[in-house]
C-alpha cells in the first residue's frame, strides 16, 4: 500500500510555492554551512564522518558525471569506471615515485580529465549507432576491459601490486595530507561539478540532449546533430569521471586494479536511479542513501544489509522514479527497440498524463 | 517564380514493396502543394525521403537548387525544411516552451563552453530565443501553456505546438503531415485559416499531406495524387477533382 502521507509530503516539497522555494534554499544553505563546519568542531567519531562524507562527495561527483551521459543524454553507459580509472592512473603515474615524475596535482588534474574525455569520445564513436541494451552491453565490456588492461599492463601500472606513494596536492604551500584537507577539496569539486552540470542542463546543449533522449529521430529531423551530442555527453561525463579519479588517487595515496571493478559502475548507476535519473539533487540524495548510509550503518553491521534492502524495497514502492525525480523522468532504460519510422509510429505523446 | 522543392524520379522501396515509385514533384515558392492518396499510398514515405529520414534508392531531391539525397536530417533541417508528423511526435516530457526552443536549435549557436561560462552573448541569445518562442506560442494560441509538459496538453494543442516547433526553425519549406487529423469541422476550418495565415506571415512554401478533401480543395494551389507509390495525377484542385483516374483510385471510394 502506498503511503498517502509520504507521497503528499514529497509532492509538497516539489511544489512551486515561493515560500517553499525559500524554505528549500534556506535548508540548502544550512546544510552547506553544516557540511563546512563538520571537520572543524570536534565530536566523537569525527574522523569517520569526515571520511564517509568525503567518500560520498566523491560519489556525488561520479554520479553527476554519469548523469550527464545517462540522465541528460539517455545513453545507458555501464562502464563508467573506465573514466574513473583513467583519471586515477594518469595521476598515479605522473605524480608518484613509480617513474619519478612528480607533476603538480593542478597540472595533472585537467590533463587526466581531458584524457578521460577523449577516451569517452573514442569509445563513443564505434557505439554511436547502437541504442539501449546494446550500448549497455558494449560499455559494460569497456569497463571490464579497463580493469583487465590495468591489471596486465604491468610496465605502466605495476598490475595488481598497484601504485603506491602517490603525491598529495599542494595549494599555496599547504600540503593536503589529512582527511580534512581532502574533505574540503572534494567539497569544492562537488560544488564545481554541480554548478557546471546545472548550467549545462539549462541551456541549448541540455535541451538538445533532452530532445535526443526523448525521441532521437525527431531530434535529428529538428536540426540536432545527434552524433555530435552523444559524443559530447560521453566527453563531459568522461571529464567529470576523470576528475573524480584524480582526486581518489591523491586521497588514497595508493591505487589497485581492484578499486576499479564492475561494482563502481553499478554503484554509480544505482545511486542515480535511486535519486532520480536526470535530476541533480537526486544524485546527491542517491549518493547519501547508497554510499553514506551503508558506511554509517557499519556499526550495526549484522543488520546493515537488512536495513539497506528494506530501504530499497520501501523506496521502490513509494518512489519508483527516484527520491527526487527530474522534471522529465521519461528515461527509457530498456529502449532497445528501434524506433519505428515517423509514419507508422504509435503516438508517444497521447494519454500519458501523470 | 523560383522553385523551392523539386524531386525527380524519387524511388524508395522496402524489400520489393515500392513505397514511392518515380515521383516527380515541383513546388514553386510560396505555393501550398498538397499530396493526397489512399492510405499506404506512400505519402509519408515521400515526406521521410525529403526530410532525410530515408535515403531514396533512386532519383534526385533538390531544395533551392541543392541536392538533399544523402544529406543527414539535421543538415536538411538547418537548410530550412521543417515538418510535423502524422502521429504527433513532440518531446513529451519537455515543456511547450522547451519544445519550441529545441525547434530553434539550428538557429542558435551556444555550445558547451558558452553554456557553462554564459558570456553575455549566450545570455542574450537565450533571452531572444525564449522571447521568440513565446511569440510563437502566442501565435498558435498556447500563451498560457509555456511551462506545461507537452504530454499534458490536449490533443489539438499538441498539434498546434508541433507546428510552432516547426516554425521556430525559420523554415523556407514547411511540411505538414495531416495537420487536421482527428479534428472536428470547426477545428479543421481554424487550421485551414491558420495554414494560409502562416504561409503569408512567414513567407512559407508548404507541402501538405491531407486526407480531408475540404482542406485540400480549400487551401491548395496544386494537388498531386499518389496511389501505390506512383503519382497518378496532378493539377489544380478542380482539375484533380474532375480527373476520372483520381476518382476511381481515391475520391470515389466509399471506404475512404
Amino acid at each position: 500500500m502506498r503511503s498517502r502521507f509520504v507521497t503528499t509530503l514529497f509532492e509538497r516539497i516539489r511544489s512551486d510555492v515561493p515560500a517553499m522555494q525559500w524554505f528549500l534554499r534556506g535548508l540548502t544553505g544550512l546544510l552547506i554551512i553544516a557540511l563546512l563546519v563538520i571537520p572543524l568542531i570536534p565530536f566523537q567519531q569525527q574522523a569517520l564522518w569526515v571520511r564517509v562524507i568525503g567518500y560520498t562527495g566523491l560519489y556525488i561527483v561520479l554520479g553527476l558525471g554519469l548523469n550527464v551521459i545517462l540522465g541528460f543524454g539517455g545513453l545507458l553507459h555501464l562502464g563508467f569506471v573506465t573514466f574513473y580509472a583513467i583519471g586515477a592512473y594518469t595521476y598515479a603515474i605522473l605524480a608518484s615515485d613509480l617513474f619519478g615524475y612528480h607533476l603538480s596535482f593542478w597540472v595533472v588534474l585537467p590533463l587526466a580529465a581531458t584524457l578521460a574525455a577523449f577516451t569517452g569520445i573514442l569509445l563513443g564513436i564505434p557505439v554511436l549507432r547502437t541504442r539501449g541494451d546494446y550500448l549497455a552491453i558494449i560499455t559494460l565490456g569497456f569497463g571490464e576491459i579497463t580493469r583487465i588492461l590495468i591489471t596486465n599492463l604491468r610496465s605502466l601500472t605495476k598490475g595488481s601490486q598497484g601504485i603506491i606513494g602517490i603525491d598529495d596536492p599542494v595549494l599555496f604551500g599547504v600540503t593536503f595530507d589529512s582527511g580534512t584537507h581532502y574533505y574540503y577539496l572534494i567539497f569544492a569539486f562537488a560544488i564545481f561539478v554541480i554548478f557546471i552540470t546545472t548550467r549545462l542542463s539549462n541551456s541549448r546543449v541540455g535541451r538538445a540532449w533532452n530532445a535526443m533522449r526523448e525521441d532521437e529521430d525527431v531530434a535529428r529531423m529538428t536540426g540536432i546533430n545527434t552524433g555530435h551530442y552523444k559524443l559530447l555527453a560521453f566527453a563531459v561525463g568522461g571529464f567529470i569521471g576523470g576528475l573524480a579519479g584524480v582526486i581518489f588517487a591523491a586521497w588514497q595515496g595508493s591505487i589497485f586494479p581492484d578499486n576499479f571493478n564492475l561494482f563502481v559502475s553499478i554503484n554509480v548507476l544505482c545511486l542515480i536511479i535511486i535519486g532520480g535519473v536526470g535530476s541533480i539533487p537526486g544524485v546527491i540524495v542517491g549518493a547519501l542513501a547508497l554510499i553514506a548510509l551503508p558506511d554509517i550503518l557499519r556499526q550495526f553491521s549484522e543488520y546493515r544489509l537488512l536495513i539497506f534492502g528494506l530501504l530499497l524495497v520501501i523506496m521502490m514502492i513509494l518512489r519508483p522514479a527516484g527520491f527526487l525525480p527530474s522534471k522529465r523522468l521519461q528515461i527509457e532504460l530498456g529502449q532497445a527497440r528501434e524506433d519505428p519510422p515517423p509514419d507508422n509510429a504509435a503516438s508517444t505523446t497521447g494519454g500519458k498524463a501523470s | 517564380m523560383s522553385i523551392v522543392l523539386e524531386t525527380r524520379q524519387v524511388t524508395k522501396n522496402f524489400g520489393g514493396l515500392m513505397a514511392v515509385n518515380r515521383v516527380d514533384l515541383v513546388v514553386p515558392e510560396r505555393a501550398i502543394a498538397s499530396v493526397i492518396g489512399p492510405n499506404g499510398a506512400g505519402k509519408t514515405t515521400f515526406f521521410n525521403c525529403v526530410s532525410g529520414f530515408y535515403t531514396p534508392e533512386e532519383g534526385q531531391i533538390e531544395f533551392q537548387g541543392q541536392s538533399l539525397v544523402g544529406v543527414p536530417p539535421y543538415q536538411i533541417a538547418r537548410a530550412g525544411i521543417a515538418r510535423t508528423y502524422q502521429n504527433i511526435r513532440l518531446f513529451p516530457a519537455m515543456t511547450a516552451l522547451e519544445n519550441i526552443l529545441v525547434g530553434r536549435h539550428s538557429r542558435l549557436k551556444t555550445g558547451l563552453i558558452g553554456a557553462i561560462v554564459r558570456p553575455s552573448a549566450a545570455v542574450r541569445e537565450e533571452q531572444t530565443a525564449s522571447q521568440y518562442a513565446l511569440e510563437l506560442l502566442d501565435l498558435v494560441g498556447l500563451m498560457g501553456e509555456a511551462n506545461t509538459l507537452a504530454r499534458n496538453l490536449p490533443y489539438g494543442d499538441q498539434r498546434r505546438l508541433e507546428v510552432a516547433r516547426a516554425l521556430a526553425n525559420d523554415p523556407t519549406l514547411l511540411m505538414l503531415d495531416e495537420p487536421t487529423a482527428g479534428m472536428n469541422p470547426q477545428e479543421t476550418r481554424d487550421m485551414m485559416a491558420f495554414i494560409l495565415r502562416i504561409r503569408d506571415e512567414f513567407s512559407l512554401t508548404i507541402l501538405l499531406i491531407e486526407h480531408d478533401m475540404r482542406v485540400v480543395m480549400g487551401v491548395s494551389d496544386q494537388v498531386s495524387v499518389l496511389d501505390y507509390g506512383v503519382k497518378i495525377a496532378e493539377g489544380t484542385p478542380a482539375e484533380v477533382q474532375a480527373n476520372p483516374i483520381v476518382i476511381e483510385a481515391y475520391l470515389g471510394r466509399p471506404t475512404e
